[in-house]
C-alpha cells in the first residue's frame, strides 16, 4: 500500500525532473499509452505512468528506486504517442541524471565486459556508457 | 552531386559494409560522398536533459566542422543522424546554449548546416523515379520488410524525415529497386538498442518481437538503416537458427546493399559476406543464373 502525506512528499524531486526534463509533469492523466506502446515495459519494475504518478504524488524517491528508469534506451514510442505531449523519456533521464549528480549512482567510464565491447557496433558501447556519464 | 559525409564511429569498424555499400551505390547514381575531414565521434545519444551541455559539445564540433566544407551534411547511421540533427535544433533555436558552446568551443557555428540522411538525398535530391530508372537488375519477387527502428524516425517534431508512426520512404525505395514491400506491424518498433550491452536478455526478446512479426508476414529479408539494429535481429537469428527458433532465419541487410544489387554492382563489393545470417543462398535464387558470390 501507497501512503501519501503531504508533509513528508519529496516535491524537490518533483520539480528538479520537472526542470532538468523540461516536461509538465501534472499534465500526464495515466492513459496508459507510454506503457502500451513501450517495446521493453515487459522488463520494467514500474510503467512510465507510474513513475510520473508517483512524481505527482511527492513519492519521487519510489520512482529513483526504479529499474525502469535505467531500461529505457529512449526509442521514443511513448512521447510519440503520448496525448498529453509528455515525453516519458526525458522524465526517465532526469532520474537517472539526479542520481549521477548526487553520487548515489557512481558516474563515470564503467569497465564493459572485452568480449561484448569486441562484438557490439561501437555505437552501443558509446551509449551504453553514456547513460553513466554526466 | 557532391555531399560531405559522416561515417561516425562504427561505419569504420563493425559496419563497414555498410559504409562501402553506400559510398560505392551513390557514386553509381553520381553522388559523390566525400568523407569530411577530422571528425569525430558523435556521443551517439542526444542528450535528454535540458541542462546537458557537455553532451552537445561534440556533436556541435562536427556540425561547425562540416559547415566550413558545404551547406549539407550526408549521415548514414541512425544514432548519428538523430544526434547531429537534433544538435543542429538545437544551435539554430536556444540562443542561449549556442553562444555557450561557440565560446567553449572558440569558433562561430549558427546552425546553417543542412543534415540529411542518404535516404532523403534519394528521395528528395534524385528521385525514386528518376532512381527506378536507373536499376540495372531489379529486385523482382523479392519480398523485402522494411524496418525503421527508431532514431531514424524520433522525434518527429525535430527529425522530420517521415511519419513516425506510418513511414513511407523505405518503402518508396524498394518499389522503385522493384521488391514486393513486406509490411509488419513491429517496423517502427525499438530492437532493444544498447541494452544489448547491460541487459541482453531484453533486447534479445525486443528483437525477437521484430523478427517474429516480419517473417509472419513472409519477408525474406529485412532492410535497415541502423548498424544496432542490424546486429541485435542478425544475432539474434543466428543464435536460434542451431535451436528452437519460432521464426525462420532471414538475412538482415542495409538498404544500400539491396541498392547497390539493384544498381548491377558487383556482390562481392557489397559486403555481404559480414552477416550473421548468409544472404547468399537467398541472393542466388533472386538473380538467377548468375550468382551472387561472384
Amino acid at each position: 500500500m501507497l501512503r501519501i502525506s503531504a508533509k513528508d512528499g519529496r516535491w524537490d524531486l518533483l520539480n528538479e525532473v520537472e526542470e532538468i526534463s523540461g516536461q509538465n509533469l501534472y499534465a500526464c492523466y495515466q492513459c496508459g499509452k507510454c506503457a502500451a506502446g513501450c517495446p521493453l515495459s515487459f522488463g520494467m519494475d514500474l510503467l512510465p505512468y507510474q513513475v510520473i504518478r508517483l512524481l505527482q504524488l511527492g513519492q519521487g524517491q519510489a520512482a529513483l528506486e526504479a529499474k525502469s528508469i535505467w531500461l529505457c534506451v529512449g526509442c521514443l514510442t511513448c512521447a510519440t504517442r503520448c496525448p498529453k505531449a509528455v515525453d516519458p523519456a526525458r522524465v526517465m533521464e532526469a532520474l537517472r541524471t539526479i542520481l549521477l549528480r548526487s553520487g548515489q549512482v557512481p558516474a563515470g567510464m564503467v569497465l564493459l565486459p572485452a568480449d561484448v565491447i569486441a562484438q557490439v557496433p561501437q555505437q552501443a558501447s558509446v551509449a551504453a556508457l553514456r547513460k553513466l556519464t554526466l | 552531386m557532391r555531399i560531405p559525409y559522416f561515417p561516425g564511429c562504427t561505419l569504420y569498424a563493425k559496419a563497414k559494409n555498410f559504409d562501402q555499400s553506400a559510398r560505392i551505390a551513390a557514386a553509381a547514381l553520381d553522388i559523390q560522398m566525400d568523407e569530411m575531414k577530422d571528425w569525430q565521434c558523435c556521443g551517439a545519444l542526444h542528450s535528454q536533459v535540458t541542462d546537458n551541455l557537455m553532451g552537445l559539445v561534440a556533436p556541435t564540433r562536427i556540425l561547425s566542422d562540416a559547415r566550413q566544407e558545404s551547406d549539407k551534411l550526408v549521415t548514414l547511421c541512425s544514432f548519428c543522424y538523430n544526434t547531429l540533427k537534433r544538435v543542429n535544433r538545437v544551435i539554430q533555436n536556444d540562443g542561449e546554449k549556442r553562444v555557450k558552446l561557440n565560446t567553449f568551443l572558440e569558433q562561430e557555428y549558427d546552425g546553417r548546416l543542412k543534415v540529411v540522411h542518404l535516404l532523403e538525398v534519394l528521395r528528395d535530391d534524385l528521385g525514386f523515379d528518376q532512381l527506378a530508372r536507373r536499376v540495372k537488375k531489379p529486385l523482382t519477387g523479392l519480398r523485402v520488410a522494411p524496418y525503421y527502428g527508431c532514431l531514424l524516425l524520433r522525434p518527429a517534431k525535430e527529425i522530420r524525415l517521415d511519419d513516425p508512426e506510418e513511414p513511407t520512404i523505405l518503402e518508396g525505395l524498394l518499389t522503385s529497386l522493384g521488391a514486393d514491400v513486406v509490411d509488419f506491424p513491429q517496423k517502427t518498433e525499438c530492437c532493444g538498442s544498447y541494452l544489448i550491452v547491460s541487459n541482453p536478455d531484453l533486447a534479445e526478446q525486443a528483437s525477437s518481437a521484430v523478427l517474429r512479426g516480419a517473417t509472419r508476414r513472409g519477408a525474406d529479408v529485412l532492410v535497415t538503416t541502423c548498424p544496432l539494429c542490424q546486429y541485435n535481429l542478425d544475432q539474434r537469428e543466428a543464435a536460434l537458427e542451431a535451436g528452437n527458433g519460432s521464426y525462420g532465419a532471414v538475412p538482415i541487410l542495409y538498404f544500400t546493399q539491396l541498392l547497390g544489387l539493384a544498381l548491377g554492382i558487383e556482390p562481392a563489393r557489397l559486403g555481404l559476406d559480414m552477416h550473421a545470417v548468409d544472404p547468399f543462398p537467398l541472393l542466388e535464387r533472386a538473380f538467377p543464373p548468375v550468382g551472387v558470390r561472384g
